[in-house]
């Protein structure tokens, strides 16, 4: 009746879609991510061998948390560690058919999880790692790879995350609503963080890591669903709108097209129209802070027809309300490269002197690039080659070392 | 009048043989100094690696991983508590006036059987 690729399948479908969610109910259950992990895939296994005989169950998350339960209790006797946990966890209904889970409870298992991942007691590259491994699921040599590092390095990071989580015991819990705010900030960011690692990845022969973006979406998506709170939508937006330019971002052979290049019939519609349905009902709160601030420059050039119809003059007063928001060097620069389209290169050139002059920025290649750009409008050959040196000189990712070594030989062409 | 004593060693330089025996000559050595009428509270700490650091700025925390390692600033006093867990641990901390001017590290107490009563 149930043929071995039948249920083979619908393993695999079951593993996609609950996975994580066990995982996390595993884990406040067990209070060990190790041996959550352990009894997680000994569920699966034996849900491949048992669903042959009885059919996919009707509630499939509860009847592996139930059955990930049992298996734990296995292990902690053959362990011989007779604590009170497994008085605990040996205690439920294993005879019973398993009953259909709270979904509530399965739901907030998974926000516990992403919060205890993304605590500010853990280091920053390890809340990324923890969150890349136990909330998407990822392996070890997958985050290893997309970060460039070497897979001990990255177990080592993700060994250290959990000890800690453990020994100092980080509590497994959403916080409460005094300290929302802030914890939720310490969420966003990794989610971002892992989103630009895949949009632009900071060293390296690619311009994009595809996967790790759409991870990072996909964690939106989950977050949206748990938590529809303004900045959380305004992040989603910001990344659906920025990943909607995917295709148009780079040619064939890996080569960076600017925005104001870029084939616009390539870019993503559905996600523009997803990322703009975000952003209005977060500005509709009118309680949004810095993503959604960006999800809105983003969708003003999502909306321009061609590069030459973008409103520039509503992009320089988003960045003047992003500025007050969060003031940064990086935000100043930006605003000025805005200023540079809406009032000429001669106003442009006046900011970003400015902000070269400050010591934070001097060695930012993106600035002096800007500045060379600037130069290259005004028709000043020798300062933008010179601007362009300094750019490349200070660039890491390939291609964007070829852009610039691109822009370098066209000038000289120009100059003879 | 009391006397916090901080041991500060290599945690690298340790092999779990050697930081057994150290151990058990410590519990020793408390049950000597309490007979000597000398011992208050002894406990070796849970590994810097699960060190959390709170700060206090207008008004606002900071908390940061890892242990407080400023050279120019010296221990200046401390506190024993009893959190539930991490989160409650940070929550004194931040209450600390110390926090407000310094750094308050907040290091897990290891639970070391065999040590007397104070």
């Amino acid at each position: 009746m149930n043929s071995i690729e039948t249920i083979r399948q619908a393993v695999d479908d079951v593993y996609r879609v609950e996975s994580r969610r066990v995982f996390a109910t595993l884990v406040r259950l067990l209070g060990d991510f190790d041996l959550a992990e352990d009894v997680l895939h000994e569920a699966f296994a034996a849900a491949l061998q048992q669903w042959q005989q009885t059919g996919v169950p009707e509630n499939p998350r509860a009847w592996l948390v139930s059955t990930g339960k049992f298996k734990a209790v296995d292990v902690i006797r053959r362990r011989s560690k007779f604590d009170s946990m497994k008085e605990e966890v040996a205690r439920p209904d294993h005879d019973a058919e398993p009953q259909p889970g709270n979904e509530q409870d399965i739901e907030d298992d998974r926000l516990r999880l992403i919060f205890t991942c993304c605590h500010p007691a853990l280091a920053g590259n390890v809340q990324v790692a923890l969150t890349l491994r136990e909330v998407c699921g990822l392996t070890t040599e997958e985050i290893a790879r997309a970060f460039l590092t070497n897979p001990a390095t990255m177990a080592q990071r993700i060994v250290r995350g959990k000890a800690k989580i453990r020994d100092a015991k980080i509590p497994y819990e959403v916080p409460g609503a005094a300290d929302l705010p802030d914890r939720i900030d310490s969420v966003l960011q990794v989610t971002y963080l892992v989103f630009n690692e895949g949009y632009a990845a900071s060293s390296g022969e690619t311009v994009t890591r595809h996967d790790l973006s759409e991870e990072a979406i996909r964690l939106g998506w989950v977050l949206v669903e748990l938590m529809p709170v303004p900045e959380v939508m305004g992040l989603l937006a910001l990344m659906l709108l920025q990943e909607s330019r995917r295709s148009a971002r780079a040619t064939a052979d890996g080569e960076i097209i600017l925005l104001e290049q870029q084939d616009r019939q390539l870019w993503n519609r559905d996600q523009i129209r997803q990322g703009k349905e975000l952003l209005t009902r977060s500005l509709g709160t009118r309680r949004f802070g810095p993503y959604t601030v960006q999800a809105a420059i983003a969708a003003a050039h999502a909306d321009a027809p061609t590069a030459a119809e973008t409103d520039w003059g509503q992009i320089v007063a988003l960045y003047d309300v992003l500025q007050q928001l969060t003031p940064s060097p990086i935000v100043a620069l930006n605003r000025a490269v805005a200023v540079t389209m809406r009032d000429g290169p001669a106003a442009g050139l006046a900011l970003v002197d400015e902000i070269l002059a400050e010591p934070e920025l001097a060695e930012y290649h993106l600035a002096h690039a800007a500045r060379a750009d600037i130069y290259r409008r005004l028709g000043k050959t020798a300062e933008a080659i010179n601007s362009y040196q300094r750019a490349l000189e200070l660039a890491r990712q390939e291609p964007e070392r070829r852009f610039l070594e691109k822009r370098l030989r066209e000038l000289a062409h120009a100059a003879g | 009048m009391n006397y916090m004593l901080l041991i500060y060693t290599d945690e690298a330089s340790w092999t779990d043989g050697e930081r057994e025996d150290c151990y058990q000559e410590s519990i020793a050595l408390t049950h000597q100094l309490k007979k000597e009428g000398k011992y208050r509270a002894a406990s070796p700490l849970h590994s810097v690696t699960t060190a959390t650091s709170v700060r206090v700025r207008d008004g606002k925390r900071q908390v940061t991983d890892g242990p407080f390692a400023e050279t120019r600033e010296q221990l200046g006093g401390y506190f024993i508590v009893d959190a539930a867990d991490l989160d409650e641990a940070l929550k004194i901390a931040e209450r600390i006036p110390g926090a407000r001017k310094g750094t308050v590290e907040v290091r897990p107490v290891l639970e070391l059987v065999g040590l007397p009563q104070a």
